[in-house]
């Protein structure tokens, strides 16, 4: 389904939980809403659901106006935070239920239970009640207690929210597997990136209320459009005086302009490796912590603490070393602009003479 | 150690404490009346229930408390929804009077209904125009018995109804049903146990009820004479055993009551 959203506008008492929120989303996609908590997603998506009715602004699917149909006619599933589902029935009867308010012939219900209980893995548990299920097999029941009807659109509240690290891994793959093999229009809400990044073709950046930004991860990460996403997205620390870097002195023309710089746009080594030595910085590690499959290392640069990794590979730094420090590039912001400023020695290291 | 011993022996007197409480206030008394309906033998039980003025008491009493209960099912758990799904102004009011009836002396409750069903009152005048009394007879019995026990099935639904999900509904209206098939299918059932142990203690409560009846009732034996006011009736004329032998049988069929609702909750529920 087609779905799009024009200067969506919605207030609880004077609280503004939503502004003009806009986006399109074409047929099949999969639509990650991240943001923090607070922001406002879960109540995007129940207008959308027709759970909640907006201030102002219109909801089309397939370019009809919807804000006037109620939530049983809007055609969409609905997996909720907490799966909503019912306690009384059992996990058979709880897919069931959107089928028989429908009014489908029972050998059809039959059939489409075996189907989706098949699809979701849930297969030899049809007479559990929920509470003799698992938190990753309850997620299951909701997603396919709200497939079972066959929506046009899936919306979820934060899917994988309630359950532990190591099953939302397997559950992420397999909520996208499953939503490709399908072709069904999905957007899920999450305040993980990690997961937005691994499940979504695009995302959508919320904060208090408004789209900060949409498009795929990769564009997102690499060209963030405001501060905000720039800091949400990916790890980083925003130094104040960016200008007082090497080969960022030009920021300096620019009063009020900060720096937002992530780990992995800077390199720190011995100076034998380095090629470009002139473009780096001298700086002392202050602290080296084992990441797994990297070292972080915390490195003092004259007034500035910046944070990279440094792999496995590579002669183990100690605290309080004197080391050599790159920065290949900055986000650079101010006020009334933001930019991605590479380092000008790296560029042409010529001029400079040491 | 001296810490855990402490520990042991308080959690032993606690519960030692707590059982011979309930040893004496509860089992010795039961225990106390079905020994007393036996000291004649099991044949003079037997002539003591067979005496038709002593059965057909109990058999009205149940009667009349099944639809009490009937009658507080429907309005009780209507009146539970209103008070906690609804916001009006006097609401907070309305589900403070909701304890009222145990508050009240029963007895003040039965001359309160003497009064609003009697023959000079509205109601009773206007019962009258239609053709029946309700006052001595068993309509009035029944009003009795709603009133005093009008809070259980209210309360028993109340918490049930405050502690469900949003959710859930929301959940079926995106399924597709709407409000009403959402109250049947969703809603209701979550209340359901509620109801249940709501409406058994209000039956057992209205079988047991003496106060409020007996000003009411008319004590006719045979018709309206109910088993409370029967046993009242054997004490006053020195017949003990005749008077512990209904007491049995209200106790039996209250005991039985229970272990049903218990028993059908626990098939239900699968645990
Ligand atoms: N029904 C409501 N009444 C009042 N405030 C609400 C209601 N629903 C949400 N809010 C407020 O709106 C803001 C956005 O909430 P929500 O959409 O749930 O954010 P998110 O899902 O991004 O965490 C929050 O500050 C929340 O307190
Ligand atoms: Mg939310």
């Amino acid at each position: 389904m087609h779905v799009e959203v024009r200067g969506l506008n919605k207030k609880f008492g004077d609280f503004q939980a939503v502004r003009d929120v806009e986006f399109a989303i074409g047929k099949g996609q999969l639509i990650g809403l991240l943001g923090p908590s607070g922001g406002g997603k879960t109540s995007i998506l129940r207008m959308l659901a027709g759970l909640e009715k907006p201030d102002s602004g219109d909801i089309l699917f397939h370019g009809r106006r919807v804000n006037d149909l109620p939530p049983q006619e809007r055609g969409i599933g609905f997996v909720f935070q907490n799966y909503a589902l019912f306690k009384h029935m059992t996990v058979a009867d709880n897919i069931a239920f959107g089928l028989q308010v429908k009014k489908w012939p029972k050998p059809k219900i039959k059939e489409r239970i075996a189907e989706l209980v098949e699809l979701t893995g849930l297969a030899g548990f049809e007479k559990r009640f929920p509470h003799q299920l698992s938190g990753g097999q309850r997620q299951r029941v909701a997603f396919a207690r709200a497939l079972a009807p066959e929506p046009q659109l899936l919306l979820l509240d934060e899917p994988f929210a309630a359950i532990d690290a190591k099953i939302r891994h397997e559950l992420r793959s397999w909520l996208r597997e499953m939503i490709d093999r399908l072709g069904i229009t999905s957007i899920f809400v999450t305040h993980d990136q990690d997961e937005a990044i691994e499940v979504a073709d695009e995302i959508m950046i919320i904060s208090k209320g408004k789209v900060e930004q949409k498009g795929t991860p990769w564009e997102i990460y690499k060209n963030p459009q405001t501060p905000f996403v720039a800091s949400f997205i990916g790890e980083s620390t925003v130094i104040e005086d960016i200008a007082s870097l090497k080969g960022f002195e030009a920021a300096a023309s620019w009063p009020g302009t900060k720096g937002l710089i992530r780990p992995e746009y800077i390199e720190v080594g011995k100076e034998n490796e380095f090629i470009l030595l002139s473009a780096t910085e001298a700086g002392r590690v202050s602290h080296v912590h084992f990441r797994g499959s990297e070292w972080l290392v915390e490195v003092q640069v004259g007034e500035i603490k910046l944070v990279t990794y440094r792999s496995l590979e590579k002669k183990v730094l100690q605290p309080g070393e004197e080391v050599r420090v790159l920065v290949h590039r900055a986000y650079l912001f101010n006020d009334n602009d933001n930019w991605v400023m590479e380092n000008k020695l790296k560029e042409d290291p010529l001029p400079v003479h040491i | 150690m001296t810490n855990m011993l402490q520990n042991r022996w308080w959690s032993w007197g606690f519960r030692s404490a707590i059982l011979l409480y309930f040893i004496l206030l509860i089992v010795f008394p039961i225990i106390g009346i079905y020994g007393q309906s036996l000291t004649n033998g099991w044949a003079a039980l037997v002539d003591n229930l067979t005496e038709p003025i002593a059965w057909k008491s109990v058999l009205l009493t149940a009667k009349l408390a099944l639809f009490a209960t009937i009658i507080n099912i429907l309005i009780g758990t209507m009146a539970g929804w209103v008070l906690i799904r609804y916001r009006f102004p006097g609401r907070s009011l309305l589900n403070s009077m909701v304890d009222l009836p145990f508050a009240l002396p029963t007895a003040v409750v039965g001359l309160m209904m003497l009064l609003l069903l009697g023959p000079r009152s509205e109601v009773g005048h206007w019962a009258d125009s239609l053709g029946f009394t309700i006052l001595f007879h068993e309509p009035a019995i029944v009003v009795a018995m709603v009133f005093v026990t009008f809070p259980f099935v209210i309360r028993a639904v109340q918490p049930l109804l405050e502690e469900m999900d949003a959710s859930e509904e929301e959940a079926a209206y995106t399924l597709g049903a709407s409000r009403a098939k959402t109250f049947f299918r969703v809603i209701l059932p979550a209340m359901v146990p509620g109801i249940m142990s709501g409406a058994m203690l209000a039956f057992s409560r209205a079988l047991a009820e003496f106060g409020a009846v007996v000003l009411v009732a008319g004590n006719i034996p045979g018709r309206t004479l109910v088993a409370s006011v029967y046993i009242y009736g054997q004490i006053e004329s020195d017949n003990p055993a005749g008077a512990a032998a209904v007491s049995v049988l209200l106790l039996t069929f209250s005991f039985l009551v229970l272990w049903l609702v218990s028993y059908v909750q626990s098939r239900r529920t699968g645990r």
